[in-house]
């Protein structure tokens, strides 16, 4: 399993699994991407590279998660993307469409910490877990 | 007493919480971690009293939903989790002139609303403001629309703050907030706001209900947003800045991150949020502009006023009686609305002798609420109550128990029309997702927080 959706009473909450935690994170783009989405089938046609620095790891999978918000509110629907994780830093490329091409796609308010988690099951499993404000 | 749940001061919590609720609204809480969440808050420094949940109280971030909690000025924090990632989400009642029996058309005229106020995900403003407009709107708020001609005088004077909270400093604002806002100005969002056409279906006391310009078969208008991508930035931002600056070790929830509220970060913080707050009333205001632009062109003789705006997600200084002396102390209210009494300067002139009116929207098809805030709410719960129906059922869950169709046809039984530019927006916002909105009203009712003034039913729903 990539990622999984879990009951959250305001709000969505998810998790997403890797080998590592970039996996993680490019799993978490497609639990963003489904949220966004809402059942459109989104054609990879651009391209947007980002990097994200934060203060910890729980403040980079925050920030990553704004970052993703931010293209979103800015008419970039993501699909997909691959990441590399180095520290607290990461670098990432984005497939994604523009909005404009969708009717009736989802909206995230806010990246949140609720729940926030960042754990190494064993050594090749990471699990992620977070709450978005929708 | 019932309807008051105390949960014991323990471990780190400062203050016992207190939870306002029936029997059953408390057994849902038990549910999810609202209580935790009060206990929570409960930790922060500076908390006076108590850490308070409402009736409508469900998980949040930080607060919990419908979490209310007052701080001292001196040794107190504010933290954006006690504010929301929504700064200033709130909701607008208009009184019309029409009576609802003479409409019968209200689909052709909620289409041409849906049409008018942009609505939903990636809608943007109908307004190119240049950067100096924008400060003026960070600056000003609803105050600024009026200028503008996007309405009259009485609107923000019916507003709370009249439209403008002060020491808003666009210069607290970051780049990033600026850029998201900048192209939503005056659209309704998505998720659970709307725009609702009502009408006044019971008065429960009629000396209030008139001086709220409120008669039974009169058509009002609802309106339910915040500040858009500007506000929700502007929390992410503080909350970062906060974590960079004061550090998180030993919070009970990162999301509580704070800072003192007599520090450069708190104050910067409390600037930002009036920015965003004003960015919200502004955002109302153009939106009522636009409700009465369309509306002429279907009765040219209407009359649309504002009976009254409250903000809902927002941190304020106010005054309450503490130890024996009336004293300046930082209210949070995190889904809850501020509910004071009559005689507060802080309300409209014309109300003041009566109480502050507290609006209350229901969920999707279901009734609102007009309350009055009261002498006992500023004892109870320094002057607030709830803030709507609040959820129950998560949007998943919501997702797999309901269908669309089924949502519609439920409320076209009831002849409520309803147009939406998501289909799964209706699923998730059905009225089966969340609390009933008479229980929560009869606890705020009978505990005297709110007291009932008119119930509103709904004609014609439109959701982002």
């Amino acid at each position: 399993m990539k990622y999984e959706f879990l009951e959250h009473t305001a709000d969505v909450k998810f998790r997403a699994y890797g080998k590592n935690l970039g996996e993680c994170f490019e799993n978490v783009i497609l639990a963003f991407s489904e949220i966004i989405a809402k059942g459109n089938k989104i054609t990879p046609t651009e391209v947007r590279n980002i990097s994200v620095k934060g203060i910890d790891k729980k403040s980079l999978f925050y920030k990553f998660l704004e970052e993703l918000n931010y293209l979103a509110e800015g008419g970039f629907v993501v699909c997909s993307g691959k990441v590399n994780v180095t520290g607290n830093s990461l670098k990432a490329k984005l497939y994604g469409d523009s909005a404009g091409n969708y009717s009736g796609l989802g909206e995230v308010k806010a990246a949140t910490y609720a729940e926030m988690r960042i754990s190494k099951k064993s050594a090749k499993r990471w699990l992620v877990q977070a709450v978005l404000d929708v | 007493m019932g309807n008051i749940h105390e949960i014991k001061q323990t471990g780190k919590m400062l203050v016992p919480g207190i939870v306002f609720a029936s029997d059953k609204l408390f057994e849902d809480m038990k549910k999810d971690k609202t209580l935790e969440q009060v206990k929570n808050v409960a930790q922060l420094p500076g908390i006076i009293d108590k850490s308070i949940a409402m009736p409508d109280a469900h998980e949040g971030y930080g607060f919990c939903i419908g979490g209310v909690a007052a701080f001292d000025v001196e040794k107190g924090v504010v933290s954006p989790g006690g504010v929301g990632y929504d700064i200033n989400c709130s909701v607008r009642l208009l009184r019309t002139n029409l009576k609802s029996s003479d409409v019968k058309n209200w689909k052709e005229i909620l289409h041409s609303l849906f049409r008018c106020v942009p609505s939903g995900v990636g809608q943007g403003s109908k307004l190119k403001l240049s950067d100096a407009e924008l400060n003026e709107v960070l600056s000003n708020g609803a105050q600024w629309a009026v200028e503008k001609g996007y309405g009259v005088k009485e609107d923000y004077l019916h507003t709370e703050d009249e439209g403008r909270l002060n020491g808003g400093n666009p210069k607290d604002i970051s780049q990033r907030a600026r850029a998201r806002g900048k192209g939503q100005l005056g659209t309704l969002g998505a998720g659970n706001h709307f725009l609702e056409i009502q009408v006044v279906d019971e008065v429960f006391d009629e000396e209030i209900a008139k001086t709220f310009g409120l008669k039974k078969g009169e058509v009002t208008i609802m309106v339910h947003c915040g500040s858009r991508g500007l506000g929700h930035q502007v929390a992410s931002d503080y909350i970062q800045e906060m974590e960079k600056k004061i550090g998180v070790a030993g919070l009970p929830d990162r999301e509580l991150v704070n800072a003192p509220i007599k520090s450069e970060l708190g104050g910067k913080y409390l600037s930002a949020m009036a920015c965003a707050a004003n960015f919200a009333f502004a955002n109302k205001q153009l939106i009522t502009h636009w409700i009465r632009e369309d509306l002429k062109h279907y009765f040219p003789k209407i009359k649309i006023e504002v009976v009254y705006d409250v903000c809902h997600n927002i941190a304020k200084f106010e005054k309450h009686f503490v130890d024996g002396h009336d004293k300046e102390v930082l209210v949070m209210r995190k889904g809850a609305t501020r509910a004071f009494g009559p005689g507060r300067a802080e309300i409209p002139a014309d109300y003041r002798s009566v109480g502050q009116p507290v609006i209350l929207p229901g969920s999707m098809g279901t009734s609102s609420y007009v309350l009055v805030g009261t002498k006992e709410s500023e004892k109870l719960s320094w002057g607030s109550t709830a803030h709507g129906a609040g959820r129950l059922m998560s949007r998943s869950a919501a997702k797999k128990k309901l269908n669309a169709g089924d949502v519609k046809r439920k409320m076209s039984e009831q002849g409520i029309i309803l147009e939406s530019g998501s289909t799964a927006g209706i699923v998730e916002e059905a009225a089966e997702a969340y609390k009933d909105v008479d229980e929560v009203v009869r606890v705020s009712d009978e505990l005297g927080i709110g007291k009932m003034v008119v119930r509103l039913k709904p004609l014609a729903v439109m959701k982002g």
